[in-house]
Parts: structure tokens; C-alpha cells; sequence
């Protein structure tokens, strides 16, 4: 008999894994400095994979009370530790560098197309108006448009 | 959208109203609005003919094939002309209320 039966370093990592990957949209989202570049998730994901790493060589060792099993335990979850890890990475630092070169988009100097559109409230709100409208009291001196890509 | 709206007393000093644009309905927007306690002005652009206007069209990039508008910001003065612009190379990293606070010191 062994007392190295529970496998604590690949399921920890696993576990820290998800945890990595969910706390970055349930809390590091929100704030620019761990959103902008996700360091804080990242270095989560290396202390997991690390865990991991000890956990899969551990699986694999010759002592283990069921080799078999362990090894096929020990595969899928490092596997699926690793999938997670690279999910995070390809969505966060590949696919979300796809948007368009939007060449075509007013530069400084030019004059900013003009339009009309509906606000939450139904009114029609065009961009002059917008202009012209007093902010706190006396003429805007501008407006800010934030183009975002919604929540559908 | 978070950061702008508790920026949102500076930007009233600073004379700039914030507007956002989506192709989400007003519908979608007044319930975003609603959750997050967003109190600027949300327009929805649902044909996404002023995306395409200002050339931020993402094309299919929403559910189900559908248009949207890449992540862009512009500051445009009082007669119109657009005085900064960012376009983001990383839909993650968005424009931060104090770097557009610091680009709006040039309005009059």
C-alpha cells in the first residue's frame, strides 16, 4: 500500500485552472489593469500548469495503486487543463486581434459623418444635436463616440 | 462602458458628452443600461449604417453572421471635426476615460 494515493498537485491544478480561466470574466474583466493585458490570470494559468506538470509525472509513476487508470485519468485531465489554458490564450492574445484595418474611418482633421439615431428611449438623436446640446449647463465642447460591439 | 460611466462627472466637467453605438436595439440597450447602471446616452444603429459610415463595420462577427461594429472611440469637437480617434488593435484593450480626458484638453 502507498500513501501517495490522491493525486492533490493535478487536481489542484486542474481545479486552478477553471478557476483562472472564470475569475478573468467574473472579476479581472472589470478592471482595465488586469483586463488590457490579463497578467493576473496568466500567472494564475503558470502556477496551474505547473501543478499540472507534477501531476501528470506523478500519474505516471510506477507506484501508483492503479497504473491503468491513473495514467487515463491523468491524460484527460492534463489534456483538458492544457485545452482551457489554450483557449484563454488564443482568444485573448489571436482571435480578438481580428477586427478590421478600417482604413476608411474619419482621421483627425476630418469632419465626422453625420447621423441620426434612435436612443433607449425611442427619440431620434442625431449627431449635431448631440453637439449642440448643453452638457452641464453651457455648449459641449465635444462629444465622444464609443462605437462598441454590443451584447446582441 | 464601466469606466466611462463612473468617469462620467469628469467628463461633464471637461463640456464632453459620451455616446454609445451598437447594433443592439434600443430594446437591448435600455435593459444593458438597466443591469449596469449606465446613465449616458446608448444608440442603437441596428442596420449598422453608421458603423459602415465610419468604416468600423466587423463583418459577421456577431451571433449568427451578423455585422457589428468594431471597437473604435472618436472625439469630436463642437464644429464636427474629429480631434482624436483610437482604433484598438485588441477588442479587449479599450480606450481608458483618463487618456481621453488628457486628448480632450485640446477642445475649445
Amino acid at each position: 500500500m502507498t500513501t501517495r494515493r490522491f493525486n492533490w498537485p493535478l487536481w489542484v491544478g486542474f481545479v486552478l485552472t477553471l478557476a483562472a480561466f472564470f475569475t478573468y470574466f467574473a472579476v479581472f474583466v472589470w478592471f482595465p489593469v488586469t483586463r488590457d493585458f490579463p497578467w493576473a490570470t496568466l500567472v494564475l494559468f503558470a502556477i496551474a500548469g505547473v501543478l499540472l506538470f507534477m501531476g501528470v509525472r506523478r500519474g505516471f509513476a510506477p507506484d501508483r495503486p492503479h497504473p491503468t487508470r491513473s495514467k487515463i485519468v491523468t491524460s484527460i485531465v492534463g489534456i483538458l487543463g492544457v485545452f482551457v489554458i489554450g483557449v484563454f490564450v488564443f482568444a485573448m492574445f489571436i482571435a480578438a486581434r481580428w477586427l478590421p484595418a478600417s482604413t476608411g474611418a474619419p482621421h483627425v482633421g476630418q469632419r465626422a459623418p453625420d447621423f441620426t439615431l434612435t436612443d433607449t428611449t425611442g427619440r431620434q438623436v442625431s449627431l449635431n444635436e448631440l453637439l449642440t446640446a448643453p452638457v452641464n449647463g453651457s455648449a459641449p465642447k465635444g462629444v465622444l463616440l464609443v462605437f462598441y460591439r454590443g451584447y446582441w | 462602458m464601466r469606466s466611462i460611466e463612473k468617469s462620467l462627472d469628469k467628463f461633464k466637467e471637461a463640456g464632453i458628452r459620451p455616446i454609445a453605438i451598437s447594433v443592439d436595439s434600443p430594446e437591448e440597450s435600455r435593459k444593458l443600461a438597466e443591469q449596469s447602471g449606465y446613465t449616458f446616452t446608448f444608440l442603437s444603429d441596428a442596420n449598422a449604417e453608421v458603423i459602415r459610415r465610419y468604416d468600423l463595420v466587423h463583418a459577421g462577427a456577431g451571433e449568427n453572421g451578423k455585422d457589428i461594429s468594431r471597437p473604435a472611440e472618436f472625439l469630436i469637437d463642437s464644429s464636427g471635426t474629429v480631434r482624436w480617434v483610437n482604433l484598438t488593435e485588441n477588442y479587449t484593450v479599450r480606450a481608458r476615460p483618463e487618456q481621453i480626458l488628457e486628448a480632450s484638453k485640446v477642445l475649445k
